[in-house]
């Protein structure tokens, strides 16, 4: 029924000749190029905003178990901020707002601006799997290990946080696998990423359904990796007896 | 059994034959027809709410529906507003579910492989708007500057040609939609915006302070704007041409500009402020349907 064009992304974005290699030189950029290009922007986006929000996501999540209440209260403010607000309006607060109130962020790069919008919203997310993790242990782990002579930080860095994080995996691979996703807000920043690539290129190019599968499939690719390696080190990390853990 | 399927198939081929060519003759039997329009193109095809859809060409397309019924001799034809975006437009018009669209859409020569344009009713030009006090009166100076547009726009592909023909590099920052864009020009994040002279006016209109901004330099890009069809209907493709021909003649196109352009309009009663161009005059002086590949070759 549709008459595809795939011959589309060999198309020089300056004049729309069609490149016989497909892959442009000496200043061309085919449209191959520039979507390869996006992906690494996506990917680049998405990665450093997961670093940002393990770390973070991880180290709210433990304040909200430990028995210090200003503490808890830290944890508990960061998550329910940056969760209660949409990751769209999040992102535009950081590229807007702030620099407005704080000069100095001007000069910091959107996709900086982006990555901790993304990484502190998710991380919000992890914070809430990593306490229900914790608080998923028998109390008498963590008595255990008071009892063994540790102090609370050698608690929960020898007996909590190694069966916590295994439990959670599960949540944060699906957490892993949003971010690649989510990081498609990235375009409203003047981010040149996956999906402000195929709302460009299809208009200039008008062959949108060949354009909107190609990027489809590349979030595929890119989130069905983190699924598979999560699912690998989810496998060789498992206690037997523990949850996924019964072989 | 067989009977109901066979009618079944034979109401599926009626309607199949009925919506791939014909136009008028879908028209006549329905007594109604739908109209492609925009949320949001500036004064050529916006909605006020409620699904009321108004502007310049929202106007012709209503004059053009209300010759097209008196030359069918219907009493009575219903109009359906359908709402279509950038992205959809084109399948919406070439699946048969949008008849006429009235929004702003570029005649180009790729678009003509898959729908047919009407005569040219406007002729934008893709121009540059930055503050008033920046002392920037063309794209030469824009050089190492931020330069602001919107994603999905044709602006983005005529900055790229810009940039690689003049060899002046500047840093391209996109916004969202043309309002994020304009907000990039307001708060300093972008020392230029580059878009359709219209879509720029009508912003900097609604702007707080209108005055702060103006636009400058040369003319970027040269695009006729027209009213699209389904392709290979050349009885409503007449219909339709005939329809805006006559109001070229009368005057009638030039008082619809007017009322739209310079004068307030709704909902805000702000006005965009923008008299017809030489080229759109031209294009109201001698009807064509050329594509924007025919402009540029000038």
């Amino acid at each position: 029924m549709a008459n595809w064009d795939w011959q589309v992304f060999c198309k020089n974005t300056i004049d729309g000749e069609v490149i016989p290699r497909c892959l442009g030189s000496g200043g061309d950029i085919t449209y191959l190029d520039w979507m390869l290009s996006a992906w690494g922007w996506t990917l680049s986006v998405a990665l450093l905003a997961l670093v940002v929000a393990l770390l973070l996501g991880s180290l709210m999540g433990i304040l909200r178990t430990v028995p210090h209440k200003g503490l808890v209260f830290l944890g508990n403010a960061w998550t329910e901020l940056f969760r209660n607000i949409p990751l769209l309006v999040q992102v535009f607060l950081w590229y807007h707002v702030l620099p407005a109130l704080v000069p100095v962020l001007k000069g910091v790069p959107s996709f900086v601006l982006v990555v901790f919008a993304l990484g502190f919203f998710t991380s919000a997310r992890i914070a809430e799997q990593v306490k229900a993790g914790i608080q998923s242990l028998p109390k008498g782990q963590r008595y255990a290990g008071l009892a063994m002579g540790f102090t609370l930080p050698q608690t929960y860095r020898y007996v909590i946080l190694p069966m916590a994080f295994r439990i959670v995996i599960p949540p944060l691979t699906s957490e892993s696998m949003n971010i690649i996703k989510n990081s498609s807000v990235a375009f409203a920043v003047s981010i040149a990423e996956l999906t402000m690539f195929a709302m460009q290129a299809q208009e200039e190019t008008s062959r949108g359904i060949e354009i909107y599968l190609a990027v489809s499939g590349l979030y595929f690719i890119s989130a069905f990796s983190i699924n598979r390696i999560a699912l690998f080190i989810e496998q060789r990390v498992q206690v037997p007896g523990m949850i996924g853990g019964s072989k | 059994m067989n009977k109901t399927f066979a009618l079944a198939l034979a109401l599926a081929a009626a309607t199949g034959a009925a919506h791939a060519e014909d136009t008028l003759k879908k028209i006549k039997d329905s007594g109604s027809v739908t109209m492609g329009v925009r949320e949001s193109s500036g004064a050529l095809s916006y909605t006020l709410g409620d699904g009321k859809y108004v502007g310049y060409h929202v106007e012709i397309c209503q004059h053009v529906l209300a010759d097209v019924q008196k030359q069918l001799g219907l009493a009575k034809l219903e109009i359906k507003y359908q709402p279509v975006t950038s992205q959809n437009r084109i399948p919406l018009v070439q699946n048969g579910t949008v008849d006429i669209e009235c929004g702003s859409t570029t005649n180009n020569l790729t678009r003509q492989k898959d729908v047919a344009f009407a005569v040219t009713t406007f002729v934008e030009e893709v121009r540059i708007a930055v503050k008033a006090n920046s002392g920037i009166t063309s794209i030469g100076q824009l050089n190492g500057k931020n330069v602001a547009t919107t994603t999905g726009t044709t602006s983005v592909q005529t900055l790229r040609k810009h940039e690689r023909a003049t060899g002046v590099d500047f840093k391209e920052v996109f916004g969202k939609d043309h309002a994020d864009s304009f907000l990039l020009l307001e708060s300093g994040r972008a020392d230029a915006f580059v878009m359709d002279g219209a879509i720029l006016a009508g912003n900097i209109a609604k702007s707080k302070s209108p005055a702060d901004y103006k636009l400058v330099g040369e003319v970027l890009s040269v695009e006729p704007i027209a009213i699209m069809m389904r392709k290979d209907d050349p009885a409503f493709k007449k219909a339709v041409d005939d329809s805006i021909k006559a109001m070229m003649k009368s005057g009638e196109i030039a008082k619809t500009w007017h009322k739209w352009f310079e004068q307030p309009i709704p909902p805000a009663n702000t006005k965009v402020g923008m008299p017809p161009n030489d080229n759109t005059k031209a294009a109201w002086a001698n009807p064509n349907d050329k594509p924007m590949e025919d402009y540029a070759k000038k």
